[in-house]
């Protein structure tokens, strides 16, 4: 009689599968940068040195903070895919103020931000108001304002010497001490803190909680007398705010406007965010979480290239990447 | 002239089971071509079900169907199909594709089933079939029009031309006049008798209207907790008879109601109309203490009206006042502001956020009491009230951080309502709040709405559970299309009398 063994079997196998699953779904992103570190140290002595940490955290920390833009339009079940313009669009403002305005550092970094809120409010009207889906208004947008960014900077880029495009000389010349943001410990230090802020927000907060309950039930958000449109409407405008502070810290990295410099952050930002979801066990779009898939996502892309990996092959890991932490998020959703 | 030929379906001894229920009981049906016939009970009495397995739609029931005294096998909607029979659903939206022709959606099944290995589509003559079964049915309509575009009656209408495109024998027709106006409904009753009597089609109307019953059926089918109790034809029957035989007699279940003493006017509304006309020219008060009853038949309003008090339908005339103030409600945001609760009655669609923890679900109402000037939540006020009132409500639930998904539906259900009574509103608004729940859970409900009347809250308390809204009550207003019919007090009416006003009894 093996009946009873197999009965035992089957009853067992799937426990200690779940719980196995529910420990990688938890902590897998934990577990692969271990071991994407000690596997990458095997290979190459430098790659754990800090000279080279420094430049993982510093390379991560623009993508860190428009994937916490992303975040926060996850929150409340919506999606940002325009942070890559509005990222290239602040880029450009920035750069233009100082060089052919000759404008000071914080009168720059005020408009641009203030010129991206516009943006913001764009995405939240067709979001909020016109009630066209998540994806497409954005969509729309990211399209809209990658052509604003280049019609305004005619043709994309903007350096300090450079004539305008009517031959007008140019004469600004970039504040040293918003150069200083683009550096190391600078920047590093910048993501951490927006992190830290962001993470509070979310978690702290009853505005952080309402975003997460117009996420969690959009009509039952309504029914608790959540006044729905207006923390969606602020979701778009934060996460539009934190793009741009990316574009601003790229602007203070390279130092000029370049076409599409942000379009190319959005593909690891989504995955860093999504990635994010699962960190810990959290279940839903967090900072810390998005952080930590930033890590991740730089890990690989400075690991590969340490490795002689062609930059054009490096997509095709990217985007493998996304699509392992999609299937995290969702395969075990209902 | 009648030359078709007699069929008669009958189902026997039939029974089925859903995990923990015993939906229905050895149940015999019989229906005929050329009849129109009405089947009747109460809310959960088993008809819908008893139609779904004639439908196809369950598989596991027990009994057997007969078509003219031979067995046949209904197990699965193509079944029913291939037998003749066809069933229009309530919710007309749900089975009609809105972005397709009435031409298209008449011919679904001919489209969907009977392609073949045939790829492309003659539409010539799919909109001739549509035409022909059209004019047939007396409907004027444009087969090349969206359904998106048509009235609520005309996509019905279309519906029913589906469900006859194929030349069925027999037509289920699952409340179709709830939605209707007068005009409509008389179009519809037009079609009916010319189904049945020209062409032979046996017609099962399920209705909560006697009046209609009365007026359009042959016999009538009385069903009452998954028993068939009478079958009678119309002629021998009265309505008054009908009622009993729906309510027969039930199990006394004792209501816990408190005694209170009833205050001053706390909430008036004063015709108040909803602007696409889900509930019409609406009279109510209620004093402090009070508890009011709205009872009414599924479709008769009684959660638009809720809605509509609680701004999450668009007040279009009318005055709403609270003690004695003059309340401008355009959102439920607004309506929370100004004091009135709504515990809605789909809980996990509009109540509860499944997917987190049950601390978080009791205080997104009243996160204002438990967060600073800055914003911040104070998270020891946050889980002690959330303690509090799991303690107080007998949520089951092993603690505060439990995801909501993981509670049983009486226990989601405390949670929905739990989470207003951090809230401090005056009045609050209960909509079905015991449906899906157990009898244990509805004591508990019970005796928190009456420990609020105490408190000096205005209560209005929604269900189509009569024998609830007699326990609990204190006077109770009867709705019926879209409107307040009645109202009576409690202590000196009857079921029989409730139900009379609610199915258009005058």
């Amino acid at each position: 009689m093996n009946t009873p063994v197999s009965i035992i079997s089957k009853v067992r196998k799937p426990k200690i599968a779940t719980i196995l699953l529910d420990f990688l779904s938890k902590w897998g992103t934990v577990l692969t940068i271990v071991f994407l570190l000690v596997f990458f140290s095997f290979k190459m002595p430098t790659f754990m040195s800090s000279a080279n940490m420094v430049t993982i955290l510093r390379s991560i920390s623009i993508v860190t903070v428009i994937a916490i833009g992303i975040t926060i339009s996850l929150t409340v079940n919506g999606f940002d895919l325009s942070v890559g313009s509005v990222a290239t669009f602040a880029d450009s403002l920035v750069i233009s103020m100082f060089v052919w305005y000759s404008f000071g550092p914080v009168l720059s970094v005020f408009l641009a931000l203030l010129v991206c809120l516009l943006v913001a409010a764009l995405n939240a009207l067709l979001i909020v108001r016109l009630k066209i889906p998540d994806l497409l208004a954005t969509l729309s947008m990211l399209f809209i304002i990658e052509g604003v960014a280049m019609t305004y900077t005619g043709g994309g880029s903007i350096s300090e010497g450079m004539p305008r495009l009517d031959g007008t000389p140019t004469l600004g010349k970039l504040d040293p001490v918003f150069r200083l943001i683009g550096q190391s410990p600078y920047i590093i230090i910048i993501m951490l803190v927006l992190v830290v802020v962001v993470h509070i927000f979310l978690n702290y907060t009853k505005h952080g909680r309402y975003l997460y309950v117009v996420g969690g039930n959009l009509e039952a958000a309504r029914l608790s007398g959540i006044p729905v449109d207006r923390y969606r409407a602020l979701a778009y405008f934060l996460s539009t705010l934190m793009a741009a502070i990316g574009g601003l810290m790229l602007a203070a990295r390279i130092g000029s406007a370049q076409i599409n410099a942000g379009a190319g952050y959005l593909m690891p930002a989504v995955a860093a965010a999504y990635i994010g979801f699962s960190v810990g066990g959290v279940g839903r779009p967090n900072a810390i979480g998005t952080l930590v898939g930033a890590v991740l996502v730089g890990l690989l892309e400075n690991g590969l290239i340490m490795m002689s990996v062609p930059y054009y092959s490096l997509n095709i890991v990217k985007g493998a990447v996304l699509a392992i932490a999609l299937a995290s998020t969702y395969f075990r959703k209902k | 002239m009648n030359t078709q030929l007699k069929y008669k379906f009958e189902m026997k001894d039939i029974s089925i089971e859903f995990p923990g229920v015993k939906a229905l009981t050895d149940v015999n049906f019989e229906i005929n071509s050329g009849a129109i016939h009405a089947l009747i009970g109460a809310n959960g009495a088993g008809k819908s079900t008893l139609m779904k397995i004639l439908g196809g739609v369950y598989d596991h029931y027990t009994g057997s169907i007969e078509l003219n005294g031979n067995k046949v096998e209904i197990r699965s909607p193509r079944d029913a199909k291939k037998l003749g029979i066809e069933i229009v659903y309530q919710e007309v939206d749900t089975a009609l594709i809105p972005y397709l022709s009435v031409a298209e959606n008449i011919m679904l099944d001919v489209l969907v089933n009977e392609m073949g290995n045939r790829q492309f589509v003659n539409w010539k003559q799919i909109h001739a079939a549509a035409r022909k079964t059209m004019e047939r049915l007396g409907i004027q309509l444009d087969t090349h029009t969206l359904v998106q575009s048509l009235s609520l009656a005309e996509k019905q209408m279309v519906l029913i031309a589906r469900a006859l495109a194929g030349e069925r024998g027999f037509l289920v027709l699952d409340e179709p006049t709830a939605p209707l106006s007068q005009t409509e409904t008389d179009e519809l009753f037009r079609l009916m008798r010319d189904l049945a009597y020209n062409h032979g089609v046996g017609i099962i109307f399920i209705s909560h209207r006697l009046p209609e019953i009365f007026d359009i059926c042959e016999s009538v089918t009385i069903m009452r907790d998954g028993h068939v109790v009478a079958t009678q034809s119309i002629e021998s029957t009265t309505k008054k008879q009908v009622i009993e035989l729906m309510l027969g007699h039930r199990f006394d279940e004792t209501y816990p109601k408190t005694k209170v003493d009833i205050g001053d006017i706390l909430f008036e509304i004063k015709n108040v109309s909803e602007a696409d006309g889900a509930v019409t020219n609406i009279n109510l008060t209620v004093r402090a203490g009070e508890i009011v009853g709205v009872a009414g038949l599924v479709g008769a309003g009684k959660t638009e009206l809720c809605k509509t008090i609680f701004g999450a339908l668009k007040i279009n005339s009318g005055e709403i006042f609270l003690k004695g103030r003059k309340l401008t409600i355009k959102t439920p945001h607004s309506a929370v502001r100004q004091g009135i609760a709504l515990v809605p009655e789909e809980r996990r669609k509009e109540g509860v956020l499944v997917e987190e923890p049950v601390y978080i679900n009791l205080s997104m109402a009243s996160l204002d009491n438990f967060s600073n000037s800055f914003g911040f939540i104070k998270p020891h006020a946050e889980h002690a009230s959330a303690k509090k009132i799991i303690n107080d409500l007998g949520v089951r639930t092993p603690n505060e951080y439990q995801k909501l998904a993981f509670l049983s539906g009486g226990n989601q259900q405390k949670v929905a309502v739990g989470k207003w009574l951090i809230s401090n509103a005056d009045i609050y608004i209960f909509d079905e709040p015991t449906k899906g729940v157990d009898v244990g859970a509805k004591h508990e409900i019970f005796e928190l709405i009456g420990r609020l009347a105490q408190a000096g809250k205005g209560i209005i308390y929604a269900s189509c559970e009569f024998p609830e809204i007699l326990g609990i009550t204190d006077r109770i207003c009867v709705m019926y299309d879209h409107t307040i019919v009645k109202e009576l007090k409690t202590a000196d009416t009857s079921e029989e009398e409730i139900l009379f006003f609610s199915t258009g009894g005058k």
